[in-house]
């Protein structure tokens, strides 16, 4: 996950044609902004053609019909996975397991390979950033195998401790679970740095890329992970789909988690075999369209370019520290801008994310209030919710003024008896 | 259309100038919740008498406008009234008594200080004063 050289800078206009929903009119007369991308993006026509086209002219099961449709949609399927795995870099289509999302795909892993690895009195480390569904699936791991959760802590700013670290890693550590950037405070970790002091203490790591694989360049062999989950639909794609990659010989290693159809070789009345991967993990039919559209949602990624897609992101999160800061008794989460990709929590001094949110809504803004499946981190910052605006490539700098001028307002409403 | 009513000056003068927000002198029942959904909390607490009144009854709480404001409606509805009145007093009443038409999801903020006042019907305190919620309702929620 390393961030290339400098790029063109990315004109958003020229790709906000692309999005129907974009050009909606909410209430009547009031154009959306979509400020929501850390929840789910928006899709391009491109990817929904290719759902459509799926359906009207592919669609059959995959790797069990003989016939001419059932060929056409088990290529695409596999067509998709190949687009997936380059990527993300990695050696071999057979590491890039479908699922049907990020919290899926971290369950995957703590049911099978934390099952048949982790025993009593093992260290789990996770950070006090993380989202819910990279704690709670750990969580239950522990209830099953008596091991024990860690939290690495945060600083006041919202960055890992990393000067605790090694305190954190012990002989006892079996896996350290971390997201590469956090989905409230916009943090992009030093997730590579964390990967080679964790395995230096002989611990496992899993990668939670649902806010960084569709905004940063992603290269599992770079990096080094060991497990790395993500998402279709916060990167252009369908819901209903989300990858996970390992090492291989993690996965080839790891039992079957559901058991059904595809997943194995032959089947007798009393038992069976485990099939190859990526099979083995992909029990049952698998989500074949959201995977195809995910496929289409990489190539059109690829034509924008992660690098500059980053890099707008960053400039937008840089743009609205500063119109949010202007407003006034705005209280901003998370580091400084420089350290943050396309995400801006907030609060708003004596008026609740639910209302600053509703009311951002009659200005067409979409943004997220609450604690954004992440309740341990509000309360390390003594918040119960915060408004979150999060940004894409097809947001502009135009739109984060509109949210400060909206903010303005949302102010004079609740503050108009002082 | 109901959107437009949701912040008017009704609503919001219960939210900022709330009926009997902070403690309950002399609590015999309390209740505390929250909205998992979004993490609004509401404390109740009341002072029921031998007669089966409300002699006393406040709220506290953290949680958006509409969550508060209704607390701070309810709080003042029943001071003084029974508990049977309490008891008897449903849901599609609790949204009449807020008055705005809610969507679905802003429903649930507005019955959590319902749902907590029936619960703190049948939550008695230990007879200690200050035991129970002594650190401060609305700072201690959470």
């Amino acid at each position: 996950m390393s961030a290339t050289a400098a790029t063109t800078i990315l004109d958003p206009e020229a790709y906000r044609p692309d999005f129907p929903i974009l050009s909606m009119l909410l209430h009547g007369d009031v154009p959306l902004v979509y400020l929501d991308n850390a929840a789910t993006s928006q899709r391009p026509r491109q990817v929904i053609q290719a759902i459509v086209d799926t359906y009207e002219r592919h669609y059959a099961n995959v790797h069990r019909g003989i016939h001419w449709l059932a060929d056409q949609s088990t290529d695409l399927y596999e067509d998709a996975r190949e687009k997936v795995r380059a990527f993300i870099n990695a050696p071999a289509r057979e590491q890039v397991i479908f699922s049907n999302g990020t919290t899926g795909s971290i369950n995957m892993v703590a049911r099978s390979w934390g099952d048949a690895n982790v025993r009593r009195g093992d260290e789990i480390l996770l950070t006090e950033m993380e989202h819910h569904s990279n704690i709670v699936p750990w969580q239950q791991l522990a209830v099953r195998s008596g091991a024990v959760v860690r939290f690495l802590p945060i600083t006041d700013d919202g960055q890992l401790e990393m000067g605790a670290l090694d305190q954190f890693l012990t002989e006892r550590t079996k896996l350290v679970a971390v997201t590469a950037i956090s989905n409230v405070l916009g943090t992009v970790n030093p997730v590579a740095e964390i990967i080679r002091r964790a395995h230096q203490a002989g611990a496992r790591v899993l990668v939670d890329g649902a806010q960084s694989v569709p905004h940063l360049p992603t290269d599992v062999l770079a990096m080094d992970c060991d497990f790395l989950a993500f998402s279709g639909h916060k990167m252009l794609g369908p819901s209903g789909v989300g990858v996970l990659y390992g090492k291989l010989d993690l996965l080839e290693a790891m039992p079957p988690f559901l058991g059904g159809g595809s997943m194995i070789r032959r089947v007798r009345l009393d038992g069976f075999e485990p099939g190859d991967l990526p099979a083995k993990l992909e029990a049952g039919t698998p989500p074949i369209v959201p995977a195809i559209g995910l496929g289409a949602a990489v190539d059109y990624l690829n034509a924008v370019g992660l690098p500059a897609i980053h890099e707008h992101a960053c400039r937008l999160t840089e743009h609205a520290h500063r119109v949010l800061n202007a407003v006034g008794g705005v209280r901003l989460l998370g580091p400084d801008p420089s350290r943050k990709g396309g995400i801006v929590s907030f609060t708003l001094e004596r008026i609740h994310a639910h209302d600053v949110a509703q009311l951002l809504d009659r200005h067409g803004i979409a943004v997220r209030a609450g604690h954004h499946c992440a309740m341990p981190l509000h309360k390390r910052y003594g918040v119960n919710a915060t408004a979150r605006a999060s940004f894409y490539f097809y947001n502009t700098i135009a739109e984060i003024d509109k949210l400060g001028e909206a903010l303005r307002q949302v102010k004079g409403l609740f503050h108009r008896h002082d | 259309m109901e959107e437009e009513d949701l912040y008017q000056d009704r609503i919001q003068e219960y939210y900022e100038e709330p009926y009997h927000r902070g403690r309950c002198p002399g609590c015999t029942h309390a209740h505390q919740d929250t909205n998992p959904l979004c993490g609004d909390v509401i404390r109740l607490e009341l002072q029921i008498d031998g007669q089966g009144r409300l002699k006393e009854i406040y709220f506290n709480g953290d949680g958006c406008c509409i969550s508060q404001a209704a607390a701070s409606m309810l709080v003042e509805k029943f001071d003084g009234r029974s508990v049977e009145e309490v008891k008897k007093f449903t849901a599609t009443e609790m949204l009449e008594l807020f008055g705005v038409r809610l969507t679905a999801n802003r429903q649930k903020c507005c019955l959590l200080p319902w749902r907590v006042l029936q619960a703190a019907l049948y939550s008695p305190v230990s007879q200690a004063p200050d035991v129970q919620g002594s650190d401060g309702p609305g700072r201690s929620c959470r």
